[in-house]
C-alpha cells in the first residue's frame, strides 16, 4: 500500500507502510496526543473513542506547554491494524488535536506508570510485604502498625507483577496513573 | 486602530466581514441583544422561520445550493437542541454551517437556570468544532475561527455558544484577516508520485469506472469541470453516490446513473465487474458497497479524499490520494497529458460494449396505468416539463420518493440537488426548500416530497408566505410511509405495522390555511395540467399528487448482498433478503 501522508500525525515509518490492514490481530498501541489544552478537549477524545467504539486501555493527561498551552494525552489503545490506522485519522482531523504520535511503531518508547498499593496485614505477610516491595524497588510513602502504601514506578506489565503478588498479602486498595509514554534517543 | 463594541455587535460585524446576507433564525431570551443589534442594521437579511430545526435545513440548503456557508442563529436550551438534527445531518452529508447560540450569563452556567443547557457538551459529536465563548475579546475572532474550520478541509457544521452577558459586554474587535486560524489547514494537494501511480494504471485500465461522490460538489465548480474534462478525454464511464449527482451532467454520453442501493443495474454491475475504480470524493457509504467481502472484488482502487479518515474506512484501497478533488484532478490532468493522453482505447469499447447490453435491461422502466398515477410516471412529467428550466432546483424529503427523483430526474449543474443522505433526515425538505429559494430569488425551487415526510416540518409553509418564496411542494402522496412499507413487504412477511399515514390533512385546505395555493391531482391524463398550473402559479403551491399505494422502490441491492444480486421490478421478491440481510438497516 502506498504511503498515505497526512499533515499532521504519524511520521513516514507509520503503520500506512508497513501493516498488513487486513488482519485481524489485535494489537495494543500507545499513542501521544497534542491537543489544545482548552474546555472540554478531553470529553471530545474520550466521545471519539466511545462514539466509535474504540477501546481506551489507559489514559493520562496533563498540560506540557504552558507557552503554546497545549497538553499531552497518552492513550493506550487495542485493535485490528485498519482500526488502530482509523483512530489515528480519526483523532487527527479533530480541530484541537495538533499532533498524533503512534509510539508503538515509531521506533523504541519508553512507557511508564505510577501506582500505589495499600497494604493491610500484620505479622509473617507485613513481612514478605515489605520485601516484596524492596525486590520492586516500590518506596513506602506511608505507614501505620498495620499498614503500607507502596509507591511503584514502571510498566504496566510490572506493576501488574506487583499487584498480583501483593493480593494475598493484604492488599486493599489500588492507585494507579496510567501510562505516560516518550520516543528513545533524539 | 482597534474598535470597541459589544459582544452582540461584534456578531454582525464579524457576519458582515464574513461576506454573510442571510441568517435563518429564532429569537428568545438568551440571544436578544443579537436580535436587537439584527433590528438596527439592514446589510443582513434575517428569515424568521417557524422551528429551529428548519433553520439548520434551511440553512444546508442555502450552503447546498451557493457554495457558501449557511448561518443560523438560536436561542440557549430548547433553541438549541431543536437544532441538533439539522447539524448532524450537515455533519454527515458535509455541509458547511455556522451555528450561533445563546447561553445563560456565564454566573449562572451550571446553576440549572432557565433555559441552561450544556450546548457544547451536547453538540460536540454532531458539529466539526464547537466553543462556548466566555469572553467578548475572544468572540469575533472564535467566530472568524469559526467560518474558517465550517468551510475548510472537509466541510462540516460548527457552533459558537454566546452567554447573554459576553454579548452585552465591550471588548476589543478582532479583524478577520488578523485573526489567527492557528493549526488547521489540510492539505489539499495531493501526493504527485501517488497520481502518477494512478495515472499509469488509468493508461492500461480495460474496464474502469469513475465513482464520484459529494466531495466533487463540495470541492466547487471548478472540480466538477475538471472532471468533465476527465471524463471527455478517457471516454471512461462515470457513476455518482446520490451526493455527487450534478457534478457530470445526466445528459452526458458517459453517464451510467447513481449506483448502489437504488442505483441503476448499468452502474452496478460496472462497479462490479470493473478492474479500476476510482473514488473521487465518495465515502464508500454501505449504500454503495452492500456486502463487503463481494464489493468489485476485481479491481484496483483509487480514492481521492480529503479526509484521512475516510481513506480505508471501509473499503481498503490500493492508491489512496489525500487532498482536494479540484486540486488532484488538475494534477492529473496535467501529468496524464504530459504522457501523451494514452488509454487503453480498444479494451474500453469493449467495455462499452458490454455496458451498453447492460442498459439494454432498461431497469428503470415500470408498468405504467391509465387510471393511477404511478409516481414514477408523477416524476417524469415533471422531469419533461421543468428541465429546460434555466434555474431549476431540486429538493427532496427521505423515502421512496427521494430515490425516485435521484432515478428519474436528470441534473446537469452541481448545486441544483439537496437531500439528505447519510442522515436520512425526513423533515428535510421542506425547510430547505426554504433557504434555496431565499437564496435563489428566481429559481424554480420544487420540494419532492411523501406525504409523511412532508408533514415533519411543515410549519415551514409559513415562512414561505411571509417571505413570498415560490417554492413548490410536490407531495407525492401514497398515504404510507412508503419506504418503510417496502421494507415490511420484502423482509417482514407483509405485515404492515404502522407505516400507514392515517388521518392525513386535506393538502388543498391546508396550502389555502398557509396562504398558498393547494392543486391535487389523482388522474394521470390531468397530470401535465395540473402541473403547469402549479409551475405557472406565481408564489408558493402545495401539490398533492395521489400515487399508486403498494409501488415498489426497484432497481434495490437487499441487504447483505452484492451489486450482481440486484432487485429489478419485475423479480418476484418474497424471501429476497435472507436473515443475514435483516439485520442490517
Ligand atoms: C433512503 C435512502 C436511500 C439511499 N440510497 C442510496 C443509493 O442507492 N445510492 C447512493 O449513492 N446513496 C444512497 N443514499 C445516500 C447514502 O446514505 C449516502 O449519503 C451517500 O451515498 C454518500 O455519498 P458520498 O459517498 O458521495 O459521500 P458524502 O457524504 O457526500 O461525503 C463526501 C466525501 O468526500 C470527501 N470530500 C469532501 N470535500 C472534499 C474535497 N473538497 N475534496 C476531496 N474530497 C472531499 C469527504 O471527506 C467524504 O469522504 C441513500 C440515502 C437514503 C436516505
Ligand atoms: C426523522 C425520521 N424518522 C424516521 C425515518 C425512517 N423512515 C425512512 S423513510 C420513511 C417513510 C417516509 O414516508 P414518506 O415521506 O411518505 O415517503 P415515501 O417513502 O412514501 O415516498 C421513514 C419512516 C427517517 N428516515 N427519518
Amino acid at each position: 500500500m502506498n504511503a498515505l501522508t497526512l499533515k499532521k500525525g504519524s511520521s513516514k515509518k507509520s503503520a500506512y507502510n508497513l501493516k498488513n490492514t487486513s488482519s485481524d490481530i489485535l494489537e495494543t498501541h500507545t499513542l501521544a496526543v497534542l491537543v489544545d489544552n482548552e474546555a472540554g478537549v478531553l470529553a471530545r477524545v474520550i466521545g471519539l473513542f466511545s462514539g466509535r467504539g474504540y477501546n481506551i486501555e489507559s489514559l493520562t493527561v496533563a498540560e506540557t506547554n504552558h507557552i503554546d498551552n497545549l497538553s499531552r494525552i497518552t492513550i493506550v489503545t487495542t485493535g485490528t491494524p485498519s482500526v488502530i490506522i482509523q483512530i489515528k485519522a480519526q483523532l487527527a482531523r479533530m480541530v484541537a488535536v495538533h499532533d498524533v504520535h503512534d509510539l508503538t511503531v515509531e521506533g523504541p518508547s519508553v512507557e511508564r506508570e505510577l501506582a500505589m498499593v495499600k497494604v493491610v496485614s500484620s505479622g509473617e505477610s507485613r513481612v514478605e510485604a515489605l520485601r516484596t516491595s524492596e525486590i520492586f524497588r516500590a518506596s513506602v510513602v506511608d505507614t501505620t502498625l498495620e499498614s503500607f502504601v507502596f509507591e511503584l514506578t514502571g510498566t504496566p506489565e510490572k506493576i501488574d507483577a506487583f499487584v498480583e503478588l501483593m493480593t494475598p498479602l493484604g492488599l486493599v486498595d489500588v492507585a494507579r496513573t496510567g501510562v505516560a509514554a516518550i520516543s528513545r534517543g533524539l | 486602530m482597534s474598535k470597541t463594541m459589544t459582544g452582540a455587535q461584534m456578531v454582525i460585524q464579524a457576519l458582515k466581514d464574513q461576506g454573510v446576507d442571510t441568517i435563518f433564525g429564532y429569537p428568545g431570551g438568551a440571544v436578544l441583544p443579537i436580535y436587537d443589534e439584527i433590528f438596527q442594521q439592514s446589510d443582513i437579511k434575517h428569515i424568521l422561520v417557524r422551528h429551529e430545526q428548519g433553520a439548520t435545513h434551511a440553512a444546508e440548503g442555502y450552503a447546498r445550493s451557493t457554495g457558501k456557508p449557511g448561518v443560523v442563529l438560536v436561542t440557549s436550551g430548547p433553541g438549541a437542541t431543536n437544532a441538533v438534527t439539522g447539524m448532524t445531518d450537515a455533519l454527515m452529508d458535509s455541509i458547511p454551517m455556522v451555528v450561533l447560540t445563546g447561553q445563560v450569563p456565564t454566573f449562572m452556567i451550571g446553576s440549572d437556570a432557565f433555559q441552561e443547557a450544556d450546548t457544547v457538551g451536547i453538540t460536540r459529536p454532531c458539529t466539526k468544532h464547537n466553543w462556548l465563548v466566555k469572553e467578548t475579546d475572544k468572540l469575533s475572532e472564535t467566530i472568524h475561527q469559526a467560518f474558517h474550520i465550517a468551510t475548510s478541509g472537509r466541510p462540516g457544521p460548527v457552533l459558537i455558544d454566546i452567554p447573554k452577558d459576553v454579548q452585552f459586554a465591550t471588548g476589543t474587535y478582532t479583524e478577520k484577516s488578523k485573526s489567527k486560524i492557528d493549526h488547521y489547514n489540510p492539505q489539499r494537494r495531493g501526493d504527485l508520485d501517488a497520481i502518477t501511480e494512478l495515472v499509469e494504471l488509468i493508461e492500461k485500465a480495460e474496464r474502469p469506472v469513475l465513482y464520484t461522490g459529494g466531495g466533487v460538489i463540495n470541492s466547487g465548480n471548478q472540480a466538477s469541470q475538471l472532471l468533465r474534462e476527465l471524463v471527455q478525454e478517457t471516454n471512461f464511464p462515470i457513476t455518482s453516490t446520490l451526493m455527487g449527482l450534478g457534478s457530470y451532467p445526466a445528459s452526458g454520453k458517459n453517464w451510467l446513473g447513481m449506483l448502489g442501493m437504488h442505483g441503476t443495474y448499468e452502474a452496478n454491475l460496472s462497479m462490479h465487474g470493473c478492474d479500476l475504480l476510482i473514488n473521487i470524493g465518495a465515502r464508500f457509504d454501505d449504500r454503495i458497497t452492500g456486502v463487503l467481502d463481494k464489493f468489485s472484488p476485481h479491481s484496483k482502487k483509487a480514492h481521492i479524499d480529503i479526509d484521512a479518515s475516510s481513506i480505508n474506512k471501509v473499503i481498503s484501497v490500493d492508491i489512496p490520494i489525500l487532498g482536494d478533488v479540484a486540486c488532484v484532478l488538475e494534477d492529473l490532468l496535467k501529468i496524464w497529458k504530459s504522457r501523451g493522453n494514452k488509454t487503453n482505447s480498444a479494451k474500453i469499447l469493449d467495455w462499452w460494449s458490454q455496458i451498453n447490453k447492460w442498459r439494454e435491461r432498461k431497469c428503470l422502466s415500470y408498468k405504467n396505468s391509465d387510471t393511477i398515477i404511478k409516481p414514477q410516471y408523477a416524476l417524469e412529467r415533471l422531469e419533461f416539463l421543468t428541465k429546460d428550466h434555466p434555474n431549476r432546483f431540486i429538493t427532496t424529503e427521505v423515502g421512496q420518493h427521494q430515490m425516485w427523483a435521484a432515478q428519474y430526474l436528470g441534473f446537469e449543474d452541481p448545486h441544483r440537488w439537496m437531500t439528505s443522505g447519510g442522515l436520512g433526515t425526513m423533515g428535510y425538505g421542506v425547510p430547505a426548500s426554504v433557504g434555496v429559494q431565499v437564496a435563489h430569488n428566481d429559481g424554480l425551487v420544487i420540494n419532492i416530497a411523501g406525504e409523511a415526510s412532508w408533514l415533519m416540518n411543515m410549519q415551514e409553509m409559513g415562512t414561505c408566505t411571509q417571505y413570498n418564496l415560490p417554492a413548490k411542494q410536490f407531495i407525492l402522496n401514497n398515504e404510507r410511509l412508503g419506504m418503510v412499507r417496502q421494507w415490511q413487504e420484502l423482509l417482514h412477511g407483509e405485515r404492515y405495522s404502522n407505516s400507514w399515514s392515517e388521518s392525513l390533512p386535506d393538502f388543498v385546505k391546508l396550502a389555502e390555511a398557509f396562504g398558498a395555493k393547494g392543486i391535487q391531482c389523482s388522474d394521470p391524463k390531468k397530470l401535465d395540467d395540473a402541473i403547469i398550473e402549479m409551475l405557472d402559479y406565481d408564489g408558493p403551491v402545495i401539490f398533492d399528487c395521489l400515487v399508486e399505494k403498494h409501488e415498489n422502490c426497484f432497481p434495490m441491492i437487499p441487504s447483505g448482498k452484492a451489486h450482481n444480486e440486484m432487485l429489478m421490478g419485475d423479480d418476484k421478491t418474497e424471501n429476497a433478503i435472507g436473515s443475514s440481510g435483516a439485520v442490517m438497516v
